[in-house]
């Protein structure tokens, strides 16, 4: 009943097989004569992508994007992005008879006034969420397992700019219906660039036609939202998927994978089918969502106006960390000199710290790069205990933002939980300073203990948790050798090389140039590397079954070692 | 049955090879593991069953597409909309539907994949990213030849002139960018708010006056100056002095937003005992009558969160709190200077007016604020 | 199954989903229930009694149960280091007394800043003793008529009228109100851990109340501040406001958007990764081998 010779990669189950192949083929053909496409999709219609829950992060951001772009093309059919006033006749009764912009007017229209609307325009709010959050989760996946490493920096630096570009729009979309919220967030955003030196007060005239609100922001705001961003982002997002299948994807190492291979499922049907199944479950989500959970209410905000707010006025998620630092940094900051002022407290917290930050991401493979010297491509994932200071890295700069997102939050966290907000406040002005520090220290050890544990079970099995006892009364615990898998990704790692000072005089006698920046090098390379484990050799490992294996009564020799589980463990 | 008989036969004629073998500086990996398969790979009564698992999602999904439009036609929204449980019913099966409908054509696709594609794990050879050598010198040459045709490297005259003349290419593209403001962007604009001496103090939303007598200490008020807040018609009054003049004539309703962003005040009775007495600023109070401006001086929030008792502001977006009963000084928060006060008035009838522009711009910080 | 008609008037007449009606009999009975005991013994005690006997009855009333903090005489006691223990009551007026006792703020546990709604502690006839008591001490505002507070007249105004004076009720309610108890009257912090509570499920009566007396941090929003009819448009606002159906399904808490990033997180972000996990995992597997051919 096997069929695997004829086509080798199905099953072999006969529902597999097509009633009549004939007239695929006849359909191919025709669109070849016309396209030459079988040239192209030779290669890739069976092309293998490994399996592993966190290679799909980033889809869950494509798919979100393809739910944002269809929700959001249903939305421009109705929503007028003007801020000329009328007087709502709509049919949200509190609102009725008060004078609201065209914007806001037709987000009520609708959110009450066209079936389904609500449920469009909230699966659009979620689906922005869900969009940065995955692209944020997608990025540190990659951070972690080393996947920017060469060739694929250029897909890192291409990921940074999705994500930025993803943020300013999700900013420039809420700030759309015109309700109080967004109104107050478009606000801040106008102190923000007020704040910028020199050029701040001609930046906000110029974003906003007048002094604020003026009357064109909404319309500017939209044309940026619907054409400008989301145009940059599908360029982006194309050249990061084609990028992604020239370089095939990365592969955790294990049995048979190798840095010359990849193994996995082949893109037709296994990939096709689990790819674009996920889409109807990020869609089928993001729908469930938008029918049961109230985002965005706008009509309980009210429209915009710029002697009104309310308590709990935060801007969306992701643009959180910027403003709790907004809210935490002392206004002592703000200097005034030479009859100007240098508005710190804005300037330094929303303007230059994410410029830094951004600046930091897309650097950071080429900082990497610089750091260890490898030259090598690599396409075998690190666990992130292996890279014990990057995963630290990565612990600081996590801790970073979420102690930034929490100042962001502060209010709503002194009620929820009974604190003083100006206590918090206090707390977190040390905490964003002490807490990455600790963080990466914290990792950094755990990392290495971690490495120390694996490399132990390497070497010398697992612990069964079976207490043995021998003829003559010594007890023992049985250890196991690792299934393959786990063991092929301990040993299946590659070793850490340490830069070597070159002297700082050649052969002849000459000086070599830029000897402090090497030293500066030589330093981080040591901090980056010199406290980490390195994965046993063949030849340990060879050794240490040899030592099980020689010895029956080797609990005798108990002292002889090191390590007293070293002389626990049963030979086998 | 030897392990190598379960995997798939080599060579499928698109590239891809059999699982190699691990290579050499890999020796201490284990090679490939066996095969296992799975029980709709052996037993057809377990691949039936998948097979109908998947199947019945996918009608599911249509029940659900069908529900759907049912929902759509059946739910009124608007003024007479319908609930459920006190939910928009609308809304709620809308989404339920499309969404349960969506999430088994998910389900049931990936189920197929799962359960029934083929799950034999196949190997494909990288290649290295960069181009062959052969290809690399070729396009080297084709490039040198072509930079050498067109002299480039021969005639920096015609070289550094071309660039000159992108980068001023560039020019006419970013000065057309400067209307995007107004015509006059001095930031002395900031500086000046509807407020002038003589403007009577309104009630936010109603439009009605103040008269000293109203307010009780603890009382606080939400204002404007008159002439922004439209009178029952929906127009904008023009706002009249003390002695009857007519203060400036009424404003474009265009307007209204603009200035009703910088001239917004609070108004706030305490104690006269409790306020801290500013040489530069006695008299600016009416009966510990207090006004200040409702914009805060960090990123232009309105504030309107006062403590009755110890008369600290503070504002919802960053929590900036300024001290009312001492000239609106900072005391906690990020904004990096005090709220700007207004020099009250009272008619002989007892209204409160403004004797005066603040003295300082409102709202947040700027380069030119000095 | 039509609910929101306005046209039609208020909640009684709103025809509504199956469950739906068995809530608002419910809510109707406990509302009805509720109101008759909050008012009705009120309105005799105040019919039988007359006010000299309601102050006396109230007086004991306080010298057992509030004269520690407050005085024999409510002008307000010192503790031993000066500070304030209870504030002086001459002035406040019965309103506050009703607003203070009546929500169970008042007896306090202990002195602080923060004072919370609690279960009540006096009945509506020991309430109301107590604030004809305070009443008399020295003239204030005084316990508000239900005509005062109770929106009613309102929803009994032509439909583009009543649709005006509900639309003014939010505009000063944004106005006034929004920056500490939130756009949707769920409450918000307040400087060195203290907070305003939630609107949510206070009575007309103490809501009038609390804007005539500006209880604890709370500004006060006098007659001459914001009048009565103003008040009472605020009033029918909030009730139009909790009458809404959850149009976009569960509110999560209303918080604005920090509560909407945590369910995204929690929700949305974290149930698709549980998908991609269901996903990439391998399925079970069968000791059986393949039959070869």
């Amino acid at each position: 009943m096997s069929t695997t010779s004829k086509v080798a990669d199905t099953n072999g189950g006969t529902a597999a097989r097509s009633g009549k192949p004939s007239k695929v083929g006849a359909a191919a053909n025709w669109a070849d004569e016309r396209l030459g496409l079988a040239g192209l999709a030779k290669k890739n219609l069976r092309k293998v992508f490994p399996d592993h829950w966190s290679f799909m992060l980033g889809e869950i951001a494509l798919w979100s994007f393809v739910v944002l772009l269809v929700t959001g093309v249903f939305l421009t059919f109705w929503f007028n992005p003007s801020m000329t006033e009328i007087e709502y006749q709509g049919s949200y009764a509190p609102l009725r008879g008060s004078y609201i912009s065209e914007a806001f007017n037709s987000s009520l229209h609708i959110s009450f006034d066209v079936r389904g609307g609500l449920l469009l325009r909230q699966m659009h709010h979620w689906a922005a969420h869900l969009f940065i959050g995955s692209m944020l989760i997608h990025m540190m996946r990659v951070f972690l397992t080393g996947a920017y490493r060469k060739p694929r920096e250029i897909n890192w630096v291409i990921g940074v700019l999705l994500l930025t570009l993803g943020t300013l729009e999700g900013f420039t979309g809420y700030s759309l219906p015109d309700d109080l919220l967004s109104g107050t967030g478009v606000r801040a955003a106008d102190g923000f660039v007020k704040s910028i030196p020199v050029i701040g007060t001609y930046g906000s005239f110029l974003l906003f036609g007048d002094e604020f609100p003026g009357h064109s922001i909404i319309p500017r705001l939209y044309i940026i939202h619907v054409l400008l961003i989301p145009g940059l982002i599908l360029g982006l997002i194309a050249a990061h998927m084609l990028l992604l299948v020239y370089h095939k994807h990365t592969q955790w190492p294990g049995p048979g994978r190798t840095e010359q291979n990849v193994v996995g499922f082949p893109m037709l049907p296994v990939y096709a089918a689990k790819a674009g199944g996920f889409f109807f479950i990020v869609f089928g989500a993001t729908a469930l969502m938008g029918g049961l959970m109230t985002i965005n209410p706008i009509w309980m905000y009210g429209p915009y106006d710029p002697t009104k707010v309310t308590a709990g006025s935060q801007p969306d998620w992701y643009m959180g960390w910027p403003d709790g630092l907004l809210r935490i940094i002392p206004g002592w900051t703000e200097v005034s000199f030479w009859g100007v002022t240098l508005a710190l407290p804005v300037f330094l917290t929303v303007i230059l710290m994410p410029t830094l930050i951004i600046t930091f991401l897309i650097l950071y493979p080429f900082i990497d790069n610089w750091i260890s010297g490898d030259k090598r491509e690599h396409h075998l994932l690190q666990r992130p205990r292996d890279t014990p200071a990057r995963t630290g890295l990565m612990a600081a700069l996590v801790t970073f933002y979420v102690l930034a997102l929490f100042a962001g939050g502060n209010d709503i966290i002194a009620i929820r939980l009974d604190l003083s907000i100006n206590q918090i406040t206090y707390f977190l002005r040390a905490a964003i300073f002490l807490g990455p520090i600790l963080a990466f220290w914290i990792t950094k050890r755990w990392c290495i203990s971690l490495q120390r544990h694996a490399k132990e079970q390497a070497l010398h099995g697992y612990e069964t948790g079976i207490i043995e006892r021998s003829p003559d009364g010594a007890y023992s615990e049985r250890h196991l050798p690792l299934p393959d898998a786990k063991q092929a990704l301990i040993v299946g790692r590659e070793r850490d090389q340490l830069l070597e000072l070159e002297p700082a005089v050649d052969k002849n006698g000459v000086e070599r140039p830029h000897n402090r920046k090497e030293r500066l090098r030589l330093a981080l390379n040591r901090f980056w590397f010199a406290d980490n484990l390195q994965p046993p050799t063949a030849a340990e490992i060879e050794a240490a079954h040899h030592h099980h294996d020689g010895h029956d009564g080797h609990e005798l020799e108990a002292g002889a070692h090191d390590d007293d589980r070293d002389a626990l463990v049963k030979g086998h | 049955m030897s392990d190598q008989s379960n995997l798939p036969a080599s060579g499928d004629g698109a590239g891809h090879s059999r699982v190699p073998e691990p290579l050499e500086d890999q020796d201490v990996a284990p090679g490939l593991p066996a095969h296992v398969w799975r029980p709709t790979d052996v037993d057809p009564k377990a691949e039936k069953r998948a097979e109908r698992q998947v199947a019945a999602l996918f009608i599911f999904s249509m029940v659900c597409a069908v529900l759907f439009v049912v929902a759509y036609f059946s739910f009124e929204i608007g003024r007479e909309i319908d609930t459920f449980l006190g939910f928009g019913a609308s809304n709620l099966f809308l989404g339920l539907t499309l969404g349960l409908g969506m999430l088994a054509i998910g389900v049931g696709v990936i189920q197929w994949a799962r359960k029934l594609m083929s799950d034999v794990e196949i190997a494909e050879l990288r290649h290295p990213a960069a181009s062959s050598e052969e290809d690399r010198e070729t396009t080297l040459k084709a490039l040198t030849a072509g930079l050498d045709e067109s002299g480039i490297g021969r005639r920096p005259l015609i070289r550094n002139t071309l660039l000159g003349a992108l980068a001023f290419a560039g020019v006419p593209l970013v000065v057309a960018l400067r209307d995007l403001g107004p015509r006059n962007m001095s930031a002395s604009r900031l500086e000046k708010t509807f407020w002038m001496e003589g403007m009577y103090i309104v009630r936010d939303v109603l439009g009605t006056r103040i008269n000293r007598a109203d307010l009780e200490i603890g009382d606080l008020l939400n204002g404007e100056p008159e002439g922004l807040v439209p009178n029952s018609e929906g127009h904008l009054p023009a706002p009249i002095g003390p002695n009857g003049q007519e203060l400036r004539p009424a404003l474009d309703h265009e307007q209204l937003l603009i200035e009703k962003v910088k001239s917004a005040v609070i108004v706030l009775r305490m104690s006269p005992g409790d306020i801290v007495r500013n040489p530069d600023r006695e008299n600016w109070d009416v009966d510990g009558i207090v006004c200040y401006s409702k914009i805060c001086t960090h990123v232009g929030c309105p504030i309107a969160l006062n403590e009755q008792q110890t008369h600290h502001l503070l504002c919802p977006c960053h929590q900036s709190t300024f001290d009312l009963a001492d000239s609106g000084k900072v005391v906690f928060g990020p904004a990096g200077h005090s709220l700007p006060q207004m020099h009250l008035a009272a008619d002989d009838e007892g209204y409160l007016y403004a004797m005066g522009d603040f003295d300082e711009p409102v709202g947040p910080s700027y380069w030119e604020r000095g | 199954m039509r609910f929101l008609n306005r046209s039609a008037g208020r909640l009684s007449r709103h025809r509504r989903g199956r469950f739906a009606g068995l809530a608002v009999l419910l809510v109707a009975l406990l509302v009805t229930g509720g109101a008759y005991a909050a008012l009705a013994p009120a309105g005799q005690a105040e019919q039988s009694q007359d006010n000299a006997e309601l102050v006396e009855q109230g007086r004991e009333l306080f010298l057992v149960g509030c004269s520690t903090c407050h005085g024999q005489n409510g002008e307000g006691v010192l503790d031993v280091n000066g500070n304030q223990l209870g504030p002086s009551l001459q002035g406040v007026g019965g309103a506050a007394v009703d607003f203070q006792v009546g929500t169970g703020r008042m007896p306090m546990v202990q002195p602080g800043q923060q004072n919370p709604r609690k279960s009540v502690a006096y009945s509506d006839d020991e309430t109301a003793a107590l604030a004809a008591f305070v009443q008399s001490l020295a003239p204030g505002p005084d316990v508000p008529d239900e005509s005062d507070y109770d929106p009613s007249s309102i929803y009994e105004l032509p439909e583009d009228e009543r649709d005006a004076a509900i639309n003014r009720g939010q505009q000063i309610f944004l106005t006034n109100c929004t920056a500490c108890h939130n756009f949707n009257g769920r409450g918000g912090a307040m400087p060195r851990g203290g907070y305003a509570p939630t609107l949510r499920g206070v009575s007309d009566k103490h809501i009038y109340e609390a804007m005539l007396t500006g209880p604890s941090q709370m500004d006060v929003f006098s007659d001459g501040n914001i009048p009565p009819e103003n008040k009472r448009e605020v009033i029918a606002f909030l009730e139009t406001l909790q009458e809404q159906p959850q149009q976009g399904g569960f509110s999560l808490g209303g918080l604005g958007p920090v509560g909407e990033g945590l369910y995204v997180w929690v929700v949305g972000i974290g149930g698709l990764v549980g998908f991609a996990v269901w996903i990439a995992a391998h399925t079970t597997r069968t000791k059986k081998g393949k039959e070869t051919a």
